[in-house]
């Protein structure tokens, strides 16, 4: 009797640990927290809009009529990196989140990297743009979608250098995207003959450049590199026409511009500028027809920046990848090799593919920002000058320094 | 050398903003002794006020010069009326408190609203362009903020120091019943006094716009610097927070060409070393 009942007991925990896995193979639960700067200088760029990025992916991928429950919550993390990866750790740990996306800012996007390969989850980078994501510091749990510093190295910096421009002075935020930025760009300036004669590195969210502009002006470079973004991007520029530099026959080099910042500049003092981005709302039809449904829903009424158009395409992946994997398996690794393992392709990049390292790989297009009387509308700021396709736009395989190469 | 001279000149500029600020925060803690924590979004709200006259009114920014500070002054004065009027007598945290609160909504509500990112406001015609010094390229536009601010910090000077009314003043907030007692009507002279700091930073806030981006943080960034300033200073100081503001501007700009790394920080080294040595700020009377 005895032995019987244990043989009974230990039949059902089988069962029920067989019935258990059964249901998260077929488990169609996701939560996706999008991490961003909510308040900050990159608040724009990112923040309220990715969030509204990813929730149109979830709406547009019609994974709910086939019965998957897909919840968003979203988190603030400040600009700091301890900020950002305690969010991540309680958003593992409590609220059994599967996915992080979005987080700009380098510094918290290389410590939220570490998080998210510790708890096995999932992060699709839109927001950040240090190369080391894909290169030093990639993890198998990562994927880095929309541009990088190797990226913006190779287009912006190489069309300037070729054009004559064989003489560059630094104006570096300091930290790590700033470091990123300006050790790719100078690599590319050295390996086109040019050379780099100085630098200064400012503190992140700098109001008064007019000593820094200074410096650059009396090297008498021929480049003035802006590595740095969003709000110090705009002020730099704003306050070097008021310094003189262009009429003076130095250029800047904005080397990472986003849509929102040449509206905050305005177009009067942006014109000319060249940068690269690789997503712009009015590039064709379906661009065109995602942007207006984004900022029908848009405070301002506001197009998507590429990194918000980067959440949307990456999360549209992701839940691909998940439908193809018939569940969601709670298993980081294992949906990002199926990620990799699919085509790219959306409306927003067009089509692409994710490589080993975690890089996603799609085209660049370099931008020159129009004059006033060539805008037609409130958000008209880019004339095309250039499409530089994806594989030579980044970084290639043969020099990524990541590990997950090396099999 | 050259460059030594040009970056003088642009820690001056800077200098101006700091003066402009901390002269105003000290006007309102020397006479109703508040620290006015919500002075950095009174700024913001100025730079603002100038950019919505330019653009739903039509008024330039002489205009703006004029207004923006009566119109963000008559908000500060309605602040005083119906909250910071309450604290008096009370301990200072109450008013730092406060005022952060203030400061916070007032940051959050633009925020919403305009984003993060700001919004350009163009360089009137009549300044735009630069001369060329020599040492360096001075922009017109900043040439006029040193000027324009220092006739201002000046003027705000005399009236307190040298007055009739500066001297009622300054006698209201030693003794309020004694002057009462000449028929003076106090509290409406405390109120006029907030307003009077507030048109101050609204003040700060034009002239800044068309140098920095208007943004709703643009105050927050800034305001931690000018409480510093106005510590070193020695607070409640109108002479102190005068030359404190100028000077610093002077010695981060120095920084900024030597050790840029450390721009942010230098004041805050300072206003340590000065607090070690006197506490009561360089020009500051013991309470």
């Amino acid at each position: 009797m005895k032995t019987r009942s244990i043989a009974s007991l230990l039949l059902t925990t089988a069962l029920s640990f067989a019935v258990a896995g059964a249901a998260s193979a077929q488990d169609k639960t996701v939560k996706i927290g999008a991490l961003s700067d909510q308040s900050g200088l990159y608040a724009d760029l990112g923040g309220p809009g990715s969030t509204l990025a990813a929730q149109m992916a979830v709406e547009d991928s019609g994974l709910a009529g086939k019965g998957w429950k897909i919840d968003i919550i979203s988190g603030d993390h400040q600009n700091k990196p301890d900020i950002g990866t305690a969010i991540a750790r309680q958003w593992f740990d409590v609220d059994k989140v599967d996915i992080i996306v979005d987080v700009p800012n380098s510094g918290v996007a290389l410590a939220v990297n570490n998080v998210v390969k510790e708890k096995n989850g999932v992060y699709i980078n839109s927001g950040a743009a240090t190369s080391d994501l894909t290169n030093a510091q990639c993890s198998p749990n990562t994927v880095h979608w929309t541009y990088d510093t190797y990226m913006l190295a190779h287009t912006t910096g190489q069309a300037l250098v070729k054009a004559g421009g064989d003489t560059w002075f630094f104006l570096t935020a300091d930290y790590a995207f700033g470091a990123a930025l300006e050790r790719d760009t100078t690599a590319v300036v050295t390996a086109n003959g040019g050379k780099v004669i100085g630098g200064v590195k400012h503190p992140l969210n700098t109001p008064d450049f007019s000593s820094f502009l200074l410096q650059a002006q009396a090297s008498k470079a021929k480049i003035i590199g802006l590595a740095n973004a969003g709000g110090d991007t705009t002020n730099t520029i704003k306050q070097a026409s008021e310094f003189g530099i262009g009429k003076g026959g130095q250029k800047l080099a904005a080397l990472l511009l986003f849509l929102t910042d040449v509206k905050a500049i305005g177009l009067e003092t942006a014109q000319g500028l060249n940068f690269t981005e690789t997503f712009y709302w009015d590039m064709n039809d379906q661009t065109r027809a995602f942007s207006k449904r984004f900022a029908e829903k848009m405070k301002n009424n506001a197009p998507p920046t590429m990194v918000q158009a980067g959440v949307y395409a990456g999360v549209r992946h992701y839940l691909k990848a998940l439908e193809a994997l018939g569940g969601n398996p709670h298993d980081g690794i294992k949906v990002v090799e199926k990620m990799k393992s699919m085509p790219t392709d959306d409306d927003l990049f067009g089509k692409g593919e994710i490589q080993p390292n975690g890089r996603t790989i799609h085209n660049a297009y370099l931008f020159e920002v129009k004059k006033p009387s060539e805008s037609k509308g409130p958000w008209d700021f880019y004339k095309l000058v250039g499409t530089v396709p994806g594989d030579q736009a980044f970084t290639p395989l043969s020099e990524s320094k990541c590990a997950l190469l090396k099999k | 050398m050259q460059a030594l001279y040009a970056q003088l000149l642009v820690g001056l500029i800077n200098g101006s903003f700091y003066a402009l600020l901390s002269l105003g925060l000290a006007v309102i803690f020397g006479m109703l002794n508040i620290i006015n924590f919500a002075h950095g979004a009174l700024y913001m709200m100025g730079a603002f006020c100038a950019y919505f006259l330019l653009n739903l009114g039509g008024i330039n920014y002489w205009w703006a010069l004029l207004l923006a500070p009566i119109i963000v002054g008559i908000f500060g004065m309605i602040l005083e009326r119906t909250m910071l009027q309450w604290l008096a007598g009370l301990d200072h945290l109450y008013g730092l408190l406060l005022t952060f609160g203030i400061a916070l909504i007032v940051q959050g509500v633009f925020q919403n609203y305009f984003g993060s990112s700001g919004l350009p406001y163009a360089i009137p015609d009549q300044l735009k362009g630069g001369m060329n010094l020599g040492f360096m390229f001075l922009p017109v536009y900043r040439g006029w903020v040193v000027v324009f601010s220092l006739v201002v910090c000046l003027a705000t000077w005399f009236l307190i120091e040298k007055t009739r009314l500066g001297a009622y003043l300054r006698a209201a907030t030693e003794n309020p019943t004694l002057v009462r007692a000449f028929g003076i009507n106090v509290p409406r002279m405390i109120t006029l006094t907030y307003g009077l700091g507030v048109g101050l930073a609204a003040l700060a806030g034009v002239l800044s716009a068309p140098i920095n981006q208007v943004r709703p943080l643009m105050g927050a960034d800034l305001i931690i610097v000018v409480f510093a300033v106005v510590v070193i200073g020695g607070m409640g100081s109108i002479m102190g927070s005068i030359i404190t503001g100028f000077a610093l501007g002077v010695i981060e700009g120095l920084t900024k060409y030597f050790y840029p790394e450390a721009s942010n920080t230098v004041v805050f080294v300072l206003m340590v070393l000065v607090l070690l040595v006197k506490p009561t700020g360089l020009t500051g009377r013991a309470a």
